[in-house]
């Protein structure tokens, strides 16, 4: 895959398959907020066999709980939290039909298993870079949850969000990939 | 010598300092960046340091926090014996943090309680550390400390017989195992000696300083650079994705040890290193 190619999702499998560890993406389009709170709501509803407030087939969700906006502004910053907290729900999502993820930080080996066997990847958002990544959100709109506050599911339409694949669909991690590559 | 410090001259200095430490980068740590950016062989770590510098630009142009996660609010306090204050010094900086942390649309991340608690909505309580000085001045610095890379800290009660090089072991394991998830490149505070509780202090106080300023202590300075070098050799790199930026700087503060005992702490700040002072 050429460098920062565009990703809009709804994502297919063969959307998921031309991706691979170290390529740059930008994602123009909708995606879905959520971090653990909305995590375990929406894998209690799953695990009880009742239908979710949001569809996360194709989806990608990213992991982040914003600033407040200022007022003009359609959201504060809003950079990657720590993925491993929702390491136990991701593999129930997958099996549900989503599609990828945005976060920072390692991944479990159960969460890598199901990105493979789901056909899902991980997408590493920069860490701490919350003033630049807003620029890059166009509009927010809460959609399940409002009472988790900057936790509640959010749906954003992104123009050129910048991810790097940390994970892909065929087993590959970018963190220990990276590590052995740089290494001394 | 007796000088009056009021309740709203300590809130309103406590206040902007949380609003300029989350808008404002230190100039320090933006001169890292670009000097790291040179040597870094990775592209997608160089791309990860560019994105940063941008960030730095972004947040102090448009006044908005750098990183979404606007911190606990931590106070240094140095006060003058000289100084009087009408009323209570705490509630006067809790009113700062509550007033900053609402004017500025700095993002709230405080539990009433471990446990039970619910939101705070303020961002308070602070947490303060207090020392005494001579003169009639207070000087207030404000560190505000993210929770991603306060996670990947650690207290270590070592064996005397570790020494200097169980130290150095100690601390780049834990950048090791902390990998990604501190938002490398990151800032390494090492507090050793002292007691269990001081030496996570002497840490989180390493963190303070500006980059490349080394511990006066020969001895130690060249156990920073050292460390600093062990640590770049790991190759985690920005945001643990692989290159030579793990760590921007490491900061070793030190305190007398009783003889059976050899704590040392850990403390890690992202690439997010805010602290602010001013003297009134
Ligand atoms: S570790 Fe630092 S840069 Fe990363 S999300 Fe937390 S506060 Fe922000």
């Amino acid at each position: 895959m050429s460098e920062s190619a565009i990703i809009t999702p709804p994502l297919s499998d063969d959307d998921i398959m031309k991706l691979k560890i170290g390529d740059r993406v930008l994602i123009t389009g909708k995606i879905l907020t959520g971090r653990d709170s909305a995590h375990k709501r929406l894998f209690d509803l799953i695990k009880e066999g009742k239908s979710l407030p949001v569809d996360v087939k194709g989806q990608i969700i990213y992991y982040v709980g914003p600033a407040p906006a200022k007022p003009g502004y359609v959201i504060g910053s809003a950079g990657p939290t720590t993925s491993y907290r929702m390491d136990p729900y991701a593999p129930l999502l997958m099996e549900h039909g989503l599609k990828g993820m945005i976060g920072k930080g390692v991944r479990s080996q159960p969460v890598r298993d199901a990105m493979k066997q789901f056909k899902a990847v991980y997408l590493a958002a920069t860490g701490g870079a919350g003033a630049l990544i807003a620029k890059n959100i166009k509009s927010a709109r809460i959609v399940a949850y409002e009472d988790l506050g900057p936790e509640a599911i959010r749906e954003l339409e992104v123009e050129n969000f910048p991810v790097i694949v940390a994970n892909d669909a065929y087993g590959g991690d970018l963190y220990q990939e990276g590590i052995k590559q740089y290494r001394r | 010598m007796r000088r009056d410090i009021s309740h709203e001259k300590i809130k309103d200095t406590v206040a902007r300092l949380c609003i300029d430490a989350n808008y404002f980068l230190g100039n320090d740590m933006i001169q890292a960046f670009k000097s790291y950016i040179e040597n870094e062989e990775s592209d997608t770590g160089r791309d990860i340091l560019k994105q940063l510098l941008r960030n730095a630009e972004i947040a102090e142009k448009e006044q908005v926090p750098l990183c979404q996660d606007c911190g606990f609010a931590v106070v240094f306090l140095e006060i003058g014996t000289g100084v009087c204050f009408e009323g209570n010094i705490i509630e006067a900086i809790n009113d700062g943090v509550r007033k900053g942390y609402t004017e500025g649309y700095l993002r709230k991340s405080i539990l009433s309680d471990p446990v039970k608690g619910k939101n705070t909505n303020d961002n308070t309580p602070a947490i303060i550390h207090t020392t005494f000085v001579p003169g009639d001045k207070i000087k207030i610095t404000v560190a505000p400390k993210g929770g991603g890379s306060e996670n990947m800290s650690e207290v270590k009660m070592m064996k005397p017989a570790d020494g200097i090089e169980g130290v150095k072991d100690f601390v780049v394991d834990r950048v090791l195992r902390s990998s990604s998830n501190p938002c490398p490149p990151t800032v390494v505070g090492v507090g050793i000696g002292g007691t269990f509780e001081y030496v996570a202090f002497l840490a989180k106080k390493a963190l303070l300083r500006n980059i490349g300023e080394r511990n006066t202590d020969p001895f130690y300075a060249d156990i920073e650079r050292e460390l600093l070098q062990r640590i770049n050799n790991l190759g985690i790199g920005p945001m643990g994705l692989g290159g030579r930026t793990t760590s921007l700087d490491v900061f070793i503060e030190t305190h007398p040890r009783h003889i059976a005992s050899f704590p040392v702490a850990v403390n890690i700040n992202c690439h997010v290193a805010r602290h602010k002072t001013a003297i009134i």
